[in-house]
């Protein structure tokens, strides 16, 4: 299965993803935000970074950037969209998904190994995760506070669309202690924190058992592949 | 050049954590008669000929879809420089 990863000015994570898809069994296809051709992916990660300096508001001007106009209409057809820190504030200022970033509520970059529970395990991009599952990956961001009003919250928290919550602690002042969400449909999923960093033995987050051994992100790729066949079948 | 400058702001019940470090710094500087900072942004959009209502038209359309985000921040003005 293809999996497209764009790059856009100022990224910094997609080699990462990259690697994540390869290791969950796929094919990474490198796309290029100044360019209108998806070249038959069937699955998108909009990664993390710092895309445009994070000018105007975190993710916004990538959100116009010219692959955005095939991405959007993919997503609105159905394609798997997913988008990791930077790329889950594109997916906001594109509107694919609810809600918007602000400053941390601590004023500071924050970067910590991070334990989220799985709140829908019914998305496309996680279906490998148990309903509830607990796991820990990396998390690192300046804008990571999600926020909106009062009745989208309810809507999303209604219709299952918070897809991550923080659990411990709250790295960002995320309302709702919110850490993904999706759209109403499923396919399009956007987190704060990085799985594509806890995806290999020796460069993941500490676990019990061993240093750097964490592999929860893993799934995040898998989810995608096995959905996209199962949806084929 | 004649300019549209258009301001945008946080909304009230969203937190500003600039506006807090800001103000947090003037309280440890003596200055106590002010208790709150808000911070946010001023752009200046150079017209190419005379501020007209259309062009103001075309702020307005910016400003709302581009240089704010409704979900946190409304526009407070748009008006032409003096």
């Amino acid at each position: 299965m293809r999996v497209g990863v764009i790059t856009f000015p100022g990224s910094l994570d997609e080699r990462d993803a990259q690697r994540a898809v390869k290791l969950a069994g796929g094919t990474p296809v490198a796309l290029w935000h100044g360019a209108h051709d998806l070249e038959g992916v069937e699955a998108i990660i909009l990664p993390g970074g710092f895309s445009y300096g994070d000018y105007l508001r975190a993710g916004s001007i990538a959100s116009h950037a010219p692959i955005m106009a095939e991405v959007i209409d993919a997503a609105h057809k159905g394609m798997p969209v997913l988008g990791i820190c930077n790329g889950f504030q594109m997916l906001a200022e594109a509107r694919l998904v609810p809600g918007a970033h602000g400053r941390n509520d601590c004023g500071t970059f924050v970067r910590r190994d991070q334990k989220l529970i799985v709140e829908n395990n019914n998305t496309a991009w996680t279906t490998d995760f148990a309903q509830g599952e607990e796991i820990i990956i990396p998390l690192k961001n300046a804008d990571g506070r999600f926020v909106a009003n009062a009745d989208t919250i309810k809507r999303i928290e209604d219709n299952g669309q918070v897809t991550f919550r923080y659990v411990g602690m709250n790295p960002n002042g995320s309302l709702d202690d919110i850490a993904g969400v999706s759209n109403e449909a499923g396919n399009v999923v956007g987190l704060m924190p990085h799985p594509e960093h806890a995806v290999e033995p020796g460069f993941g987050p500490d676990t019990a058992q061993a240093m750097r051994s964490g592999l929860d992100g893993l799934k995040f790729f898998t989810s995608v592949i096995q959905s996209t066949i199962l949806s084929k079948a | 050049m004649p300019t549209i400058v258009v301001e945008v702001m946080p909304k009230a019940e969203i937190l500003d954590p600039q506006g807090k470090a800001v103000a947090g710094a003037l309280t440890r500087l003596g200055h106590n008669q002010f208790s709150g900072v808000r911070i946010g942004k001023r752009f200046e959009l150079t017209v190419d000929g005379p501020v007209t209502a259309e062009t103001l038209a075309a702020a307005k359309t910016i400003a709302e879809d581009i240089l704010s985000n409704s979900v946190i921040e409304d526009v407070v003005s748009i008006s032409e420089a003096k």
